[in-house]
């Protein structure tokens, strides 16, 4: 079977291009002999062509395809084509390759690029507004099922709350502590830069207690969070419906939605504002750091300056917000996790997703949470 | 064509051992495939059929013994030797494996991309001769796993096996998971392509009727070891659970179905 590599001649034999095939005709021999053949022409037209097939000594797919472009392209062009010679086993393969090949493929319609842009934007906006529209259904599903739920409250899933208290609470303090102590510090170190041009560097303490109280804190525990816990919920939920786990549970009569969903939400829930909290001290601790080395403050001084200057309201409206942005990350994240569908890279592109629509959404909230707030006159 | 007994084997196992921590699942396998033959590897669940395919494709290493495959020691290979090797055979995974971000064309001209320096053009027409060569409908070539059914990303994933030519083709369970009509035309399908492109298959399966349909021999891993032979030889076997496998209801049913290669047996 052995053969050298596959090979061709071309000469004119009397009134006929002679095309003599030798060799083994594979697809390691396909890379070098495919430029050969592309050109290949007998130089007039309407010519005799005979491909003769007889030393050829092995042939795979690739091979036979090549021998099927050229006896095509001859004939396209007005000659006429005769097979000789091949062994009854490769011109078995020959026909297959030949019937394979001449299937014909609906070929995807040419693009323009403009209206491929029209298209898209088009496509992505109403894409934008029915997922809204589905993430208010699916928040009226889960608030009808907390409600039913709440009738009858032995069906809470306990140990599933108390897992998911853990992974988003507990488990959440090291790096919330760590970030928020940080921006305490930055913040501090910023405004005390600029307040002490004007000899008002105590100032900075309000500014802090305010800041940090009101908005930073939260807002940045809520992205955290977003990132660590809404991801999670999407990435557990949609691995899960890709193992028919989620198909599984309607079929034994479990609704996904009791749960996936709502130890998830409850958990988050309660463990947000605590998180908040948290957050807000340990900010206060860095910026209280800072301005005892850089501005000569004492824990002392500090602490007075904040009872004066901070009214408790501040942590109160931060801390009202939480329990939002809880809901927002978590319905979110379980409700892009129940989208994914059969396969993995779904589940990729949708827990992306889901961090990104979290974020937007606790941001837009806490936009519309101060004009809310700034009528209110809180 | 036939299977010629003086060629060299194109797999050849030795002594082969398998154990997973304190569990042995392979004391000292034999095997030898010939060229051009359809060998089926049967035996009970958790036998270690899928193990011992692993490791003859490089996927596992056993824990003693020795694996030749095509002439080539396949635990001892550089890494340009295995690339090279790895070439020469194709593996169809259970359910495919078809990489789910790329349709099913792009699937089988990954292995043309990757290995060989064809045109772009070439590439593409090659990938879908062999849509066309495994019955699948011109229109699925352009879509993705996730929309295709699990017979049609078998066909796919077969497809994909084929992408280089390989001599060699492993098919792990090919038929598990199929209805019966689509069963019999994958082992039909398979059995004319190992006829046309020359292949050499080795399949470990459950199915009786793909043994008897398209497998010249049978490898029944059992006890730890392997007893290879045809369906015939096999039939005369007396230990249990050959006995049990070949003239259980479900043997009986796929003999009867296949023609009686066991009139014999009773008589």
């Amino acid at each position: 079977m052995a053969g050298e590599t596959g090979s061709i001649s071309m000469a004119w034999e009397a009134d006929q291009w002679v095309l003599a095939a030798a060799g083994r005709w594979d697809l390691a021999a396909v890379a070098m002999l495919e430029p050969r053949l592309r050109t290949a022409d007998p130089g007039r037209s309407g010519a005799n062509v005979c491909l003769d097939l007889s030393d050829l000594s092995a042939l795979d797919t690739a091979g036979s395809l090549l021998i099927d472009r050229l006896i095509r392209r001859l004939r396209d062009q007005g000659h006429n084509v005769a097979v000789v010679g091949a062994r009854p086993d490769l011109c078995h393969l020959l026909k297959e390759v030949q019937r394979a090949a001449r299937l014909d493929c609906a070929q995807p319609p040419p693009h323009k690029p403009a209206l491929d842009l029209v298209q898209r934007t088009g496509k992505a906006t109403i894409g934008a507004l029915q997922s809204g529209a589905e993430l208010l259904s699916f928040l009226g599903l889960v608030t009808v099922t907390l409600l039913r739920l709440l009738r009858r409250p032995g069906r809470i899933r306990l140990t599933s709350f108390a897992f998911h208290l853990e992974q988003v609470g507990l488990n959440a303090l090291p790096i919330v502590g760590l970030l928020s102590f940080l921006i305490g510090v930055v913040l501090a170190y910023q405004g005390a830069d600029q307040l002490r041009r004007f000899g008002a560097e105590i100032y900075v303490v309000n500014l802090l207690g305010i800041g940090v109280l009101r908005e930073i804190g939260i807002l940045m525990t809520s992205i955290i969070v977003a990132g660590r816990s809404g991801s999670a919920f999407t990435a557990q939920i949609g691995t899960m419906k890709v193992n028919q786990e989620v198909d599984a549970m309607r079929v034994l009569g479990l609704d996904p939605v009791e749960m996936l969903v709502l130890p998830r939400m409850l958990a988050l829930m309660v463990a947000l504002p605590l998180l908040g909290f948290y957050a807000g001290i340990v900010a206060l601790f860095g910026g209280a750091v800072m301005a005892y080395f850089y501005l000569d403050i004492t824990f002392g001084q500090f602490l007075r300056q904040m009872q004066l200057a901070v009214p408790v309201e501040h942590l109160f409206v931060g801390l009202s917000k939480a329990p939002v942005f809880a809901m927002v990350i978590s319905l979110v994240g379980c409700y892009e996790g129940l989208r994914v569908s059969g396969s993995a890279e779904s589940v990729g592109l949708l827990t992306t997703r889901s961090v990104v629509v979290s974020i937007f959404l606790v941001i837009v909230i806490d936009a519309f949470f101060s004009v809310l707030f700034s009528y209110l006159g809180v | 064509m036939g299977p010629a007994d003086s060629a060299p084997p194109v797999i050849r196992v030795r002594g082969l051992h398998t154990r997973f921590g304190a569990q042995v699942v392979h004391a000292g396998v034999d095997l030898d495939v010939r060229k051009g033959e359809v060998l089926g590897l049967v035996g009970g669940s958790g036998t270690g059929k899928s193990v011992l395919l692993k490791q003859i494709v490089g996927l596992l290493r056993p824990s003693a013994g020795s694996i030749e495959v095509l002439g080539k020691d396949a635990l001892n290979l550089s890494d340009r030797d295995r690339l090279n090797l790895q070439s020469r055979w194709g593996l169809l995974f259970q359910d495919g494996a078809l990489f789910s971000s790329l349709t099913v064309l792009e699937n089988i001209k990954v292995p043309l991309q990757e290995h060989t320096t064809l045109p772009p053009d070439l590439i593409e027409d090659i990938a879908r001769v062999k849509v066309g060569m495994v019955g699948l409908a011109p229109d699925a070539a352009a879509k993705y796993p996730s929309q295709l059914s699990g017979g049609m990303r078998k066909r796919a994933g077969l497809a994909r096996a084929l992408a280089l030519d390989p001599e060699i083709l492993f098919l792990d369970e090919p038929t598990a998971g199929l209805d019966p009509i689509g069963a019999a035309a994958f082992d039909e399908l398979i059995g004319s392509l190992q006829k046309s492109l020359g292949l050499t298959v080795f399949m470990v399966t459950h199915d009786l009727d793909s043994l008897y349909a398209i497998c010249d021999r049978i490898a029944v891993l059992i006890d730890k070891r392997l007893i290879v032979g045809t369906i015939d030889s096999l039939l005369q076997e007396t230990h249990p659970w050959i006995k049990d496998y070949f003239h259980g209801p479900r043997g009986r049913a796929a003999v009867a179905a296949h023609g009686g290669a066991a009139d014999s047996r009773e008589g």
